[in-house]
């Protein structure tokens, strides 16, 4: 059932995808998942079912890899199982590549799991930027499923500036963060390394809900997804990339604005939408602002969206559809306009919070033949309704009025002479 | 008295006539849109977490997704030209002796051009107390129209994404398991909508022109549009009731134009015109 669900999901993202700028890439590379494991010496606590977190985390892995899509490569990288001492420089170097990313061997990556034994320190941050060498840059989609029950004890090091330090590389990397049994700290610290990353956050407080949570997050990232690509807008319309329809994603600072262009034929509608993800702490009220402009700084048309509270994203999109020409050369191919976006956020954020790198945009750029005019307010000018009825027959009737009457005028007057 | 009758007479044709546009005429009665698919496939049990990952389902579909307060889930829907989509969402919240206090849920509507659309009626956004078991949300939106000029945003035919999550909680809530489930009505909102004009493509991501999708086609690519696309395709959306309220029309101020016409003829000739010339 569930992979029955995942493959109709598959085929339908894959469906939905912008082709534009899908088309030109290589053959997809499979998705990349790897499982970070907190194997600190918290992790022997038994809260869960009764049970030790460690026995928990073990029995939901058996199960998780079980269920492993063939299509995904899987790695498995822990954190804390090695140095049991109280050297704080060492244990917060203490990670390491258990099984690597690669097409899964179940039985040897199970028998690696169950070697595991609660060990030492928590240094999250380190982990994730091995794991983020683990997947590689290649073009695949990454996730990143990082399993802990305690926040990072190896400050200065701020787990969540590294997520997002490993997000702005742009190669498409998601961390997803469980805690197990979390404390307020642990989970201010693993929510803010989902929220810079585009991730998930989840409590776990049974075992159940580990292996489940764990397998979802697996198969989404067997969900093909067509990639963005990046891009960089430039500060004004003339330096400003060209961009093809397509998918492309950047990233934008606080209060900076960017600029793409965009070639329109005559004839043509050109659709644009942009994502602003609010990727950390940001105050609660913000928003967002994509115009289209014409190389002469005159405005055409504008999309702009507000909100307050808690959001991932805002977004907003506009349409410009070209006139066609009327009266050009017949046969020269007329010339396409350079279209203007550009694209500003009114977002805020307290001053703890770091601006750089800047939050990430998404930008979709579509071209499509341009709209059929409507000429009148109504469906081909027609009429609705009890008063063009009333109307029609008042008018009909008098019409018939007049005409019978001048009929029979007329022939009183033809038969008195 | 003949008058009367005639009268009568064009009277009784017109509603006759009425009678037969009927059922369409009077389509702001909420009849649901009749729609196949209805019970024959329940939708995705997934939800996406992006714009771009967003589970696809049909109106009358139930999608359902299990996921971790916190989470921003994604669905799409298509909505054609006339219809007027209603959202309703139930949510079933976590075990609540899990929970810390009330939570406030809300859904957005987004355009294909994720641009926001209100709700005409509807909660969008409740709140839970912190005993309740479920939450139920509702966004009626617009009437989906053929064209809109460029500068608007009402809705047009495209897809509609919909994004349902959490948008205040006491912080110890997040990440705790609750499900979801969401569909979509539509009504038809018949003529009294339809605009002139109609777009290229519909609002939906990765739209192209015709030359675009017709090499797409070739290639034995399936295009955006055409995934994207209801159960029984795109209309094309020359049709509306429209059609018959103006040929009903006609008609009648054809009749009552017979109908004034006689009225003047009286009976037989006049009668300053002697019997027999």
């Amino acid at each position: 059932m569930a992979t029955g669900a995942c493959a109709l999901l598959a085929a339908l993202s894959v469906a939905l995808l912008p082709t534009g700028a899908a088309a030109d890439e290589p053959a997809k590379e499979s998705p990349k998942v790897e499982l970070v494991l907190d194997v600190s010496g918290s992790m022997r606590a038994k809260d869960i079912d009764g049970k030790s977190r460690m026995a928990a985390a073990k029995q939901a892995f058996n199960e998780v890899l079980d269920a492993v899509p063939e299509e995904v490569r899987l790695g498995i990288r822990t954190l804390g199982a090695d140095y049991p001492g109280q050297d704080r420089k060492r244990g917060c170097k203490d990670t390491r590549q258990l099984y690597p990313v690669g097409p899964l061997d179940r039985t040897e990556a199970k028998t690696a799991v169950a070697t595991l034994a609660p060990t030492g320190w928590t240094p999250i941050g380190p982990a994730l930027l091995g794991a983020a060498d683990d997947l590689g840059d290649d073009g695949a989609t990454k996730r990143i499923v990082l399993i802990t029950d305690g926040e990072d004890t190896c400050a200065p090091l701020d787990p969540c500036q590294v997520a997002r330090e490993i997000a702005a590389k742009g190669i498409h990397l998601v961390i997803d963060t469980l805690g197990l049994v979390p404390d307020a700290k642990t989970r201010q610290q693993l929510t803010c390394i989902a929220e810079a990353t585009g991730g998930t956050y989840t409590s776990i407080h049974r075992t159940e809900d580990l292996s489940r949570r764990v397998r979802q997050l697996v198969d989404r990232a067997a969900d093909p997804v067509v990639t963005p690509v990046a891009t960089e807008g430039a500060v004004r319309c003339d330096k400003a990339p060209q961009l093809k329809p397509g998918l492309y994603t950047d990233r934008e600072s606080f209060g900076e604005h960017r600029w793409y262009r965009v070639d329109l034929l005559p004839g043509q509608e050109l659709r644009a939408s942009v994502s602003v993800s609010a990727d950390r702490a940001v105050n609660d009220d913000y928003g967002v602002l994509l115009r289209a402009v014409t190389l002469h700084g005159r405005e055409i048309v504008r999309g702009s969206e507000a909100g307050d509270g808690r959001t991932d994203v805002i977004s907003t999109g506009l349409r410009y559809p070209k006139p066609d020409l009327d009266d050009g050369p017949g046969d020269a191919k007329p010339a396409a306009e350079s279209v203007c976006l550009q694209v500003s956020n009114s977002f805020s954020a307290p001053p703890s919070v770091k601006t750089t790198p800047g939050m990430p945009i998404e930008l979709t750029v579509d071209v499509v033949d341009g709209p059929s005019t409507a000429s009148d307010v109504a469906s081909f000018g027609l009429g609705r309704g009890w008063w063009l009825l009333g109307a029609l027959v008042l008018v009909g009737f008098l019409a018939g009025l007049v005409w019978g009457w001048l009929s029979r005028w007329r022939v009183a007057v033809w038969r008195t002479h | 008295m003949r008058t009367v009758r005639m009268l009568a007479t064009a009277a009784l044709t017109g509603a006759a006539l009425l009678g037969l546009a009927g059922p369409a005429a009077l389509a702001d009665s909420p009849s649901a849109t009749p729609d196949p698919s209805a019970g024959s496939g329940s939708g995705p049990t997934e939800a996406g977490t992006t714009f771009r990952t967003a589970a696809r389902f049909l109106p009358g579909q139930q999608a359902t997704a299990q996921a971790a307060t916190g989470d921003y889930l994604y669905w799409v829907f298509p909505a054609d030209t006339g219809q007027r989509p209603t959202v309703r969402a139930t949510v079933t919240l976590p075990d609540a002796a899990l929970r810390h206090g009330p939570a406030t849920w809300r859904i957005d509507v987004y355009d294909g051009l994720r641009r926001r659309q209100p709700c005409m009626y509807g909660m969008q956004s409740r709140t839970a107390p912190k005993e309740a078991a479920t939450v139920e949300l509702a966004c009626v939106l617009r009437p989906v129209r053929a064209s809109a000029d460029a500068w608007a945003n009402d809705p047009l035919p495209g897809s509609y994404y919909v994004r349902l999550t959490v948008t205040g909680l006491p912080e110890e809530d997040l990440g705790q398991p609750f499900t979801a489930r969401i569909g979509v009505d539509t009504v038809d909102k018949g003529g009294a909508y339809a605009t002139d004009g109609s777009l290229g493509a519909p609002l939906v991501p990765g739209a192209t022109t015709a030359d675009q999708a017709e090499a797409d086609e070739e290639a034995g690519r399936r295009t955006a549009v055409e995934a994207a696309a209801p159960e029984d395709g795109w209309s094309s959306g020359w049709w509306s009731d429209r059609w018959l309220w103006t040929a009903a029309g006609g008609i009648l101020a054809a009749l009552a134009g017979i109908g004034g016409y006689v009225l003047t003829r009286g009976t037989g000739r006049p009668p300053r015109v002697p019997p027999a010339v």
